[in-house]
This record gives C-alpha cells, structure tokens and sequence, in this order.
C-alpha cells in the first residue's frame, strides 16, 4: 500500500506535467482536443493524489513503522483520531494534504468550469499544474512521507503531545483550503493576463472561488488562535507569532481582493488592480508556506528543519511570485481601464478599504520579515512583536473598522455621504450610549476600552442598520418590510453578517484586554482565591492515566455567594513519556461568552502548586466573530448570482422593491 | 474630473498612504523592537535604562531557586558570562536546568534582569534557533545534545 501511495505520487507529478504543457499549447494553436486534455488529467491527478494521501493515513492508522515518517511521528498507543490526524501533523504529511487540496481545487475547477471559455479553462488549468508540478517535485525530492526503514522499528516516537488534540483535525485542512483556494484565483489571474483579456465576468467567475477560500482561511485562523488559546496554556488568542502572521496576510489581502473583485464585477473597474491583488494573495500564501515549511521560524509548526528544503521552497516562491509579477507588468499595459466612478461612492469606499488593507498588509510583512532581512544582513537578532504590530496594525485598522458602516450605505459610481452618516445616527447613537455606560457603570474601564467597545457596537449596529434600511423598517409596516427582508439579495446578508463578525471580534478583544483579570498565586488543597468577584476553590491534585500519558489533574470548584459549591473545572499537567514530554492542558470554564482560565504550573511541597487563573471576559467572541464572519461569506456565496457553475446571464432583478443603494 | 485627474488622486491618496504607513512602520521598528543578546554580549552592549531586550542562553544548573510564592529567580549563562533573572509566574513546560531558554524584559537598577515572559524550546529535539545559533557559535553546545536529559 505504502509503494502504491508513492508510485501514485509519482503518476500524479507526471500528469500534472502533462496538464501545466497540454492545455496551455492547446489554448496558444485553438486546438480544442489539446485544450479540452486540461480536464480529465487534473481529475485524474487529484484521484490520484488522493489515493497516495489514503496510503500514508492508512499506513498511520495501522502504526506501519516501517515507514520512517510514521515511526517519527506516531505510537500504537496513541488514540485512534490522532493515528489520523497524525497524516499531517508532520512536514512530509502536511505537505502533502497541501497537494491534495490543490489537486482537489483543480478538480473542482475542472468540474464545475464548464461554461468558462475553453481557452480561459484550459490556461487556468495550465497555470494550477505549474503549481502543482513544483510541489510534487518538493515533495517527491525533499520531503517523501513514503520513505521504508529496515529493520522497522517496534514502537513510534510518537507525535508531538501539543499535537495531540481535536484542534489538529480542523485547524490545518481549514488553513490549508484557505491559503491554496486563493491559487485558483492566482490560476485565473495569470490566466487572464496570458491571454490579455480580462473583463467583468471574469470577476463573476473568480468571486465565488475567492469567497470560498477567504471563508475557509477565516475558519483556519479562528480555529489556529483558539487552539492556541486553550493548548499552550499561555490564555493568549493572538501573538503576532511570525507563523501567525504567515496566515494573516493572506487573509488580510484576500479580504482586499474579496472587496476589489466586487467592484470590478459590478462597475467593471479596477481590472489590473483585482489582478495584482489576486497575485499577491496567493503569494502571501506562498510565503506563509515558506515561512512555515522552510524552518526559518522557530515555532511549534516548523516540525523538522532541513535547509534543503527552504532553498527549494524559496526557488518555488521566486518562480512563481516574481514569474507572475514580471508576467503582470508586461501585460497589465494592454488591458483596458474600467469605468468611472467619483470618490464618494461604492467604488471610492472599496477602494479606501483596499489602500488600508494592503497597507495594513505590508506593515505585517515588513513587522514579519525584517528580523529575517536584519539577521541575514547585520547579524543583529532583533524580535518584532506585540508593541509593534499594535502601534501599525492598530493605527491602519481602526480608521478602517470606523468607515465600514459607510461603505454598504453608498450608492454605486455618485454617493452622498451626509445621508448616509443621517442613516446612520441611530448606529452611532447607541456607540456613543455604549462607550458612556462603559465609562460610567464599568469599574476600570479606561478611555481605550471605551472607544473599542464604541468601535465594536458601531460595527455591529451599523451592519444591522444597513438590513433595516434595505428592507425599509419604519418606513413601511412591519409584514412588509420582513418579506422584503427575506427577499434581499443574499449577498446583502453576507456583507452584513460578515462586517457584524468583525464587530463581535473587536468586542471580544476589547473585553479581554481591558477588562481581564489575573492571578498567579500558590494554591494548597482546600484553599480558596478570589478572582473578578468569583469565588474559586482548589480541591487538590489527583493523578490519572491516560492511553499515552500521565497526568495529574488539578480540579477547581466555584463556590457561589451562599458558600454552595457550584461549576468545577479541571486543569492538568500531562506528561508524555514517548517524548519525555510535559504539557499543560489548562482548565477553561465558560460562563456566558466570559471564560474562567486556569492552568497548572509547578507542585509544590504539601500538595500545593502554583496557579495561573485568569477571568477573560467575552472571550468567547472573538471567535464566534470569526464564526459569524465565516457564516457571511457562506451565505453570500449561496447568493445565485455567484452560485458556483451559475449561467453568465444577467441575474433576474425584482423590479418593484425599492433598495436604497442596494446592490 | 477628468480619467487623468482623477487616477492622479488616486495616485496621490494612495502615496500619502504608503508614506504614511512607512513612516509609523520605521518609527515602531526603532521604538518597539527588541534586540537579542546572549549573556556575553551584555558586556560590550550600551542598554538604555529600561530598555527591553530579549536574552538567550542556557539555564545554568543548580540556579533555579524559588522565591516567596510564584517568584522565580534564575541564572542565564553561555558559558562566558552569566546574568541573573528572576520571573513572577509559570514557567514553560520545558523548562529545565542546562536547557535552552529566551526570556523579555528588561535589567533592573540592581543588574538584574527582570523577565516578563520566559520560554523554551516547543520539544525535546531542538533549542530556541537564536539560542542554538548562537551555542553553537561559541562551541557550547551541539546539534542533539540537547536530548540528553
């Protein structure tokens, strides 16, 4: 099984070879039987890449240690969820889940391209093969999970315990379809730009895989930072870790893209933009690849550091991103300018949206690589972290989470900005109402908490003012305006949904930075610590013992005003002998979207240990944000106009509603 | 406007952006970045008081003594030099003697170095890279001798 995983792998590099040349020549001579090969070999290549990733999760699920890459990272002990998972908790296994959904995605394209112009699929295929091409050669020369060992060893070394959880069956194929969905939208942009044609429709056909992966990416994100949160122990949601980093600026360009690509659809503006924005996305996501898989970062990702390998990865990424740029400059020339617009407008507020996402984009890039860039040149090792992406980051993104309530309320081409600031009183109103009864009623709260939970309910009441006055609330009676509620495009919802996402985000921030409390003290069986007004009792240290590790759990009761005992929580200290390996698994107890946090640290003499709670309140929110965000890209891309295959033709309008500025 | 007029601005806008962002970006770098030192560095460097920094090097053994409750007080040394750190809170999971550590912080008037966050390596088969880099400059210590604990 594990040869037929390989020589599968092998078969798939060779098609994807046939599939970057074929359909490309095809498209150049309009041979359509050359053209129309693109098809069934990216389908085929994808079946393949399956079948080679089945034999490596196979060769996982049965503890196969003669095969050196589930001896390094497996154990028969280990439960049967992590033996899966375990395909991918390792460089060779991750690279080539990274292969499967970009095989997966050209299948997809494959699949549902049908009315795509033959000479567009076939070079959006071509250009998927390319990538492909360089990732199996990566895989197959530096990185191959297949390789034997004899003699087989008898017991694994088992995967890394931070490793071990649930969090590792979502967080990386949710990252993963994220970052490598963008390459179709980088295959469609470089496509258009090999052909010198680019248009509105090309827009409409690259939306919906831009939507796709930008929910996915979302989700990767959310999912990384809560894994984070509750894995390391640490109580933090976000480090501005290098690695993190590598996934946010994608996401942070794909949001820019996502945006751009309305405005060319809809107004069949900003053409070479969209194509530059679409190129840098998935470059972004290169380079988080790089970033990641090459070793150059410290972090619990880079799993084996082997230099072979980032010179590989680097060549990939300078082939593709500096192919693709010099591809761009030469043609972007050719293609025609759009239409107009005047600055108060849709268009003048997405385009806002784009200067301060990419610029928000590049001081993340800058913060991430300099220390790279320094270290390589001077030898000087600086870290940039927290207190530099606050200042940045912080300076570009709140001016930009202050205008999104605008942008929805703005007609297209001519926009009036006063009565879209009068439409948004009541937004504003209940803000202001927010930040004063933050002020007045909230012990502690200072002027920075104020303004974000302002920030926060400015977004999330702005989103919902936009549903109000679409469907004419107060305007009309209350039957009517539901059932034009129910009857607004669905795209309308998933702007809404998503900006009141990141309204819920903000707030859950805010609430935790501001108003989270701290303890760290020594608790001894039977005492008990006061901790935001909650009364929390330790019951002492008990051990237990796992499939593959000990730990002793440490379980903590709340006792309410009365002196009754209420919610417990555990909180342990595991230790993994494969590893020789201690982790923290920390105690989280979640009332309302508030949290109770606590993690272990070292015993003591006489059954103490010492104590590390915290009170995070809302902490919840910032990824049910996250959630809600994911939740609007969703829906909006069941909106039929983007419905994945729909028919080109103009979406039928429903004339006798009237929508302010509707789309 | 005019099509010209108008990608002018647009142009313009977006220059004042990037000059703008550039401007805060370098202004951070120089305020908010934190320089790595190994211990023998310390000697020759010129540390603003207060100053935060970032230092690397191996616990020393037998160092780790413990203060009253959750204080932590312990040795950083490369071999060459070595500079005493103390520490309110958990330390990492890996955190041992003779391992490989980064703390944050900054000296305080007594030369001691006030760590406000530690951490160690992610697992038992290599150091924190600057920490590493650095050993094995200075011929401390190998590539897997880290294992031996």
């Amino acid at each position: 099984m594990v040869e037929i995983g390989h020589f599968a792998l092998v078969l798939a590099f060779a098609l994807s070879l046939v599939q970057s040349v074929v359909p490309l020549f095809g498209a150049r001579t309009g041979n359509e039987r050359l053209m129309a090969v693109g098809g069934p070999v990216t389908v085929t290549g994808f079946a393949l890449t399956a079948l080679s990733f089945m034999a490596l999760t196979t060769a996982y699920m049965q503890s196969d240690f003669s095969v050196a890459n589930v001896w390094e990272n497996s154990h028969s002990l280990k439960p049967m969820l992590y033996k899966f998972t375990g395909t991918w908790g390792n460089h060779e296994g991750s690279m080539l889940l990274w292969v499967l959904i970009l095989t997966f995605f050209g299948a997809l394209v494959a699949a549902f391209g049908a009315n795509l112009p033959a000479t567009l699929r076939a070079n959006v295929l071509a250009v998927q093969g390319w990538i492909g091409a360089a990732f199996f050669l990566f895989i197959l020369t530096t990185s191959n999970p297949f390789a034997r060992l004899v003699p087989a060893p008898i017991e694994g070394r088992d995967l890394n315990p931070i490793l071990q959880d649930i969090g590792l069956a979502v967080h990386p194929p949710l990252l993963y379809l994220g970052y490598v969905g963008f390459s179709v939208c980088f295959s469609f942009a470089v496509a258009a730009l090999i052909e010198g044609k680019i248009d509105a429709t090309w827009a409409r056909w690259v939306r919906p895989w831009t939507l796709a992966a930008w929910v996915f990416l979302t989700g990767g994100i959310a999912m990384g930072s809560y894994w984070a949160y509750y894995e390391l122990g640490w109580g933090g949601f976000w480090f501005w870790d290098p690695v993190e980093n590598a996934s946010f600026m994608p996401w942070l360009a794909g949001t820019a893209l996502l945006h751009s690509a309305i405005v060319m659809e809809k107004r069949s503006a900003l053409k070479i933009w969209t194509l530059l924005l679409a190129i840098l996305t998935f470059s972004l996501s290169l380079l988080g690849t790089f970033l990641v898989r090459s070793g150059v970062l410290t972090s619990v990702h880079a799993f084996a550091t082997d230099p072979s390998r980032g010179v590989f990865i680097l060549c990939i990424l300078m082939l593709f991103i500096g192919g693709s740029l010099a591809l761009f400059a030469l043609r972007a020339g050719s293609l025609t300018a759009g239409g107009m617009f005047q600055p108060i407008s849709r268009e003048g507020a997405l385009v806002l949206n784009n200067l301060f996402l990419t610029t928000a984009t590049a001081t993340v890039l800058i913060g991430t690589l300099y220390p790279l860039v320094l270290e390589a040149l001077t030898g000087d090792k600086i870290s940039v972290g927290a207190p530099f992406f606050n200042l940045t980051f912080g300076a570009l993104i709140v001016p930009l989470l202050l205008l999104v309530p605008f942008g929805p309320l703005l007609a297209w081409k001519r926009g009036d900005i006063y009565a879209a600031a009068q439409r948004l009183m009541m937004a504003f109103g209940g803000a202001l109402i927010a930040m004063l009864v933050t002020v007045l009623f909230i012990d502690g709260a200072t002027v920075f908490a104020a303004l974000g939970i302002g920030i926060a309910f400015w977004l999330v009441l702005g989103a919902l003012t936009d549903l109000v006055l679409k469907s004419g609330f107060g305007k009309v009676s209350g039957r009517i305006a539901l059932s034009r509620l129910a009857g607004l495009p669905r795209s309308v919802f998933g702007t809404a949904l998503a900006h009141l996402g990141i309204g819920l985000t903000v707030l859950g921030i805010v609430g935790v930075v501001s108003f989270e409390a701290e303890r760290i003290l020594t608790m001894k069986p039977g005492e008990t610590t006061e901790i935001a007004g909650r009364i929390v009792r330790f019951e002492g240290l008990r051990p237990f013992q796992g499939p593959n590790f000990t730990e002793d759990r440490g379980r903590f009761v709340l006792v309410d005003a009365a002196g009754k005992d209420g919610a417990a929580l555990i909180s342990s200290k595991r230790f993994y002998p494969a590893r020789r390996m201690p982790t923290t698994e920390a105690g989280i107890r979640t009332m309302g979207f508030s949290q109770l946090y606590v993690s272990l640290g070292d015993e003591l003499p006489e059954g103490a240990v010492v104590v590390h709670m915290w009170w995070k309140p809302l902490v919840t929110l910032i990824w049910l944000g996250g959630l809600v965000m994911m939740l609007g890209g969703a829906v909006s891309l069941t909106d039929r106009r983007l419905r994945v295959g729909a028919p080109s033709r103009k979406p039928t309008r429903i004339a006798d509603k009237p929508k302010p500025a509707a789309s | 406007m005019t099509r010209k007029q108008k990608r002018l601005s647009v142009i313009a806008v977006g220059a004042a952006f990037l000059i703008g962002a550039t401007a805060l970006t370098f202004y951070a770098l120089g305020q908010k970045a934190s320089y790595f030192f190994m211990p023998a560095d310390l000697q020759a460097a010129t540390l603003q008081p207060g100053q935060r920094i970032r230092l690397g090097g191996l616990v020393e053994n037998g160092s780790i003594v413990r203060g009253q409750g959750t204080q932590v007080s312990f040795a950083v040394t490369d071999q060459e030099n070595t500079v005493k750190v103390t520490y309110t809170g958990i330390l990492p999971d890996l955190f041992r003697e003779g391992q490989g550590v980064i703390t944050e912080g900054s000296f305080g008037s007594d030369g001691v170095f006030v760590a406000d966050s530690v951490l160690a390596k992610h697992d038992e088969n290599y150091m924190p890279k600057e920490v590493a880099d650095s050993l094995k400059a200075k011929g401390v210590w190998e590539d897997g001798s880290g294992k031996a604990n």
